[in-house]
């Protein structure tokens, strides 16, 4: 008798700061089969501010891609089973708008999390989220204008465009979770420190959809997740 | 005192037509081959509404002159046939000076607007939208693509709504941001407004046309001077009408099958 509460109080004292201290990781690669529609240079000619600064023009950015058949700009997120849902972030994310584009294209944020939005141009922009869950709103940033602090309220992934410049055109995600990354560099992503529990990891991408897996993490270790989306030409 | 004032007005009145008579202000060069026409209707607008100005002017300066001390027992003529006759003779006037305006108008208006383009002229498809204009050649097989407002997508650079997937003609056809012409080809230009009410303005071209949505509105012109000119919209279209403009480069015709083969292999 004595032994087993030794055995279990021995258990409870090595194992439970495990459990708590463990994190573990889910990491891996996101790509494509199929052909992607070809990403069209943007011709700035009308705002030549703009277009003094990309000396080869700059392409759409809806679909991009890397070596291997890497799918960049997916933002993959726990969509559950993340232990710190709704803590908003007390630090903001910026959101630049740079050589007449948004830069990153792709921006992720919490739910309520403070949001700047940056004109580094000499030009005026009138950034324009088309929310249809969120309140729409669409507000003008003359050059040399501080930015715009804004937030929102409910979970969407809002496109982004400005009202001056037809071809700006970007996303918000805003996510109930702060356990998010964006695939980069190759169609890399990784979400650290997530506790022992089961997850629903989510991969958005703008042109593609949605996919799910779920993960389940017992200890210190890394998972490896793979998403691969259809690619259509068209 | 009265003196004073009909000699402010006469004063006044010389020192407007002064520049005008001088060619103080010149139009922009004409590159057009219509446009001379445009240039001579607004001369004669000028010199008939100039001739009835200072006419005005002067005649109101003399009856001031003339009769601004009389004595307040003075008898007032009327006019012959009373007031009646008085409104009858300024509507014919003012009538005959409108119509003549008119009838010599039209032929300036009729060579750019009655007349259809020629068979061999270039068309051109021109959409504005706020706040943009975008420009559609047919490419090789000369045929412009139906277009699909519900497919509009300005993030992936389709702001006509083009098909590719169903429609073969749309496959081919180029959208640019901005119009090259080929110098003395005439262009056909077809023109629709993606939103609100726009306007398509060229002055050295001497075209200035509205865009109204809904309709599909026609045009054409043949450019005469190789160089690089300004589109811009001339009607309010919103915030950001200011920053609402195009180029327009007239080229050779070499430089021109350059430019659209540069333009449709980056689509």
């Amino acid at each position: 008798m004595r032994t087993k509460q030794m055995l279990v109080a021995l258990l409870t004292l090595f194992v439970c700061p495990y459990l708590l201290f463990a994190a573990g990781t889910v990491s891996g690669k996101v790509t494509y089969t199929g052909t992607p529609a070809r990403q069209k240079p943007i011709d700035m000619s009308k705002e030549p501010s703009c277009a003094k600064q990309h000396p080869t023009p700059v392409t759409t950015e809806t679909v991009v891609t890397g070596a291997n058949n890497a799918l960049d700009n997916v933002v993959v997120y726990v969509s559950s089973g993340a232990p710190d849902d709704g803590q908003v972030p007390a630090q903001a994310v910026t959101y630049d708008q740079k050589g007449c584009q948004y830069i990153p294209h792709v921006q992720p944020m919490h739910v309520n999390q403070e949001l700047k939005i940056l004109n580094d141009d000499q030009t005026s922009h009138n950034i324009h989220p088309l929310a249809k869950v969120n309140r729409e709103w669409n507000k003008s940033q003359p050059p040399g204008t501080p930015p715009l602090s804004e937030k929102f309220e409910k979970p969407e992934f809002i496109p982004v465009k400005c009202n001056v410049h037809p071809w700006m055109h970007g996303w918000f995600a805003v996510l109930t979770t702060n356990h998010y990354d964006v695939s980069k560099d190759g169609g890399d992503f990784k979400l650290p420190n997530l506790p022992p529990g089961k997850y629903t990891i989510t991969a958005w991408h703008e042109s593609y959809g949605t996919q799910t897996a779920d993960v389940t993490i017992t200890g210190n270790e890394t998972k490896d997740v793979k998403f691969t989306f259809t690619a259509k030409p068209y | 005192m009265a003196k004073f004032f009909a000699i402010t007005i006469v004063v006044i009145a010389i020192l407007s037509a002064i520049p005008i008579l001088r060619h103080t202000w010149v139009a922009p060069e004409d590159i057009s081959t219509h446009g001379h026409m445009i240039d001579e209707q607004m001369s004669e607008t000028m010199v008939e509404a100039g001739i009835s100005f200072l006419a005005a002017q002067l005649i109101l300066a003399l009856f001031i002159w003339q009769f601004s001390n009389r004595g307040s027992d003075a008898k007032i003529k009327s006019f012959p046939g009373g007031a009646r006759a008085l409104v009858m003779a300024a509507l014919l006037l003012v009538g005959a000076e409108v119509l003549a305006l008119g009838v010599f108008g039209v032929k300036a208006w009729a060579n750019v607007y009655l007349t259809p383009p020629s068979a061999n002229a270039m068309p051109i498809q021109v959409q504005a939208g706020q706040f943009a204009f975008y420009f559609r050649y047919p490419g090789p097989d000369g045929k412009l693509g139906p277009i699909h407002p519900e497919l509009i997508n300005e993030g992936a650079q389709d702001f006509y709504g083009l098909d590719l997937e169903h429609d073969p003609d749309s496959r081919d056809d180029i959208v640019t941001a901005e119009m090259a012409i080929p110098v003395n080809k005439e262009v056909h230009l077809l023109m629709h407004a993606k939103d609100v009410g726009h306007s398509f303005f060229v002055r050295e071209l001497r075209v200035q046309q509205d865009f109204v949505p809904g309709l599909d509105v026609s045009l054409h012109f043949t450019a005469t001077k190789v160089g690089k000119y300004e589109i811009v919209c001339t009607q309010l279209c919103g915030l950001g009408h200011y920053n609402m403009k195009a180029y327009l480069e007239v080229l050779s015709p070499q430089d021109f099958d350059d430019w659209l083969k540069k333009q449709q292999a980056m689509q």
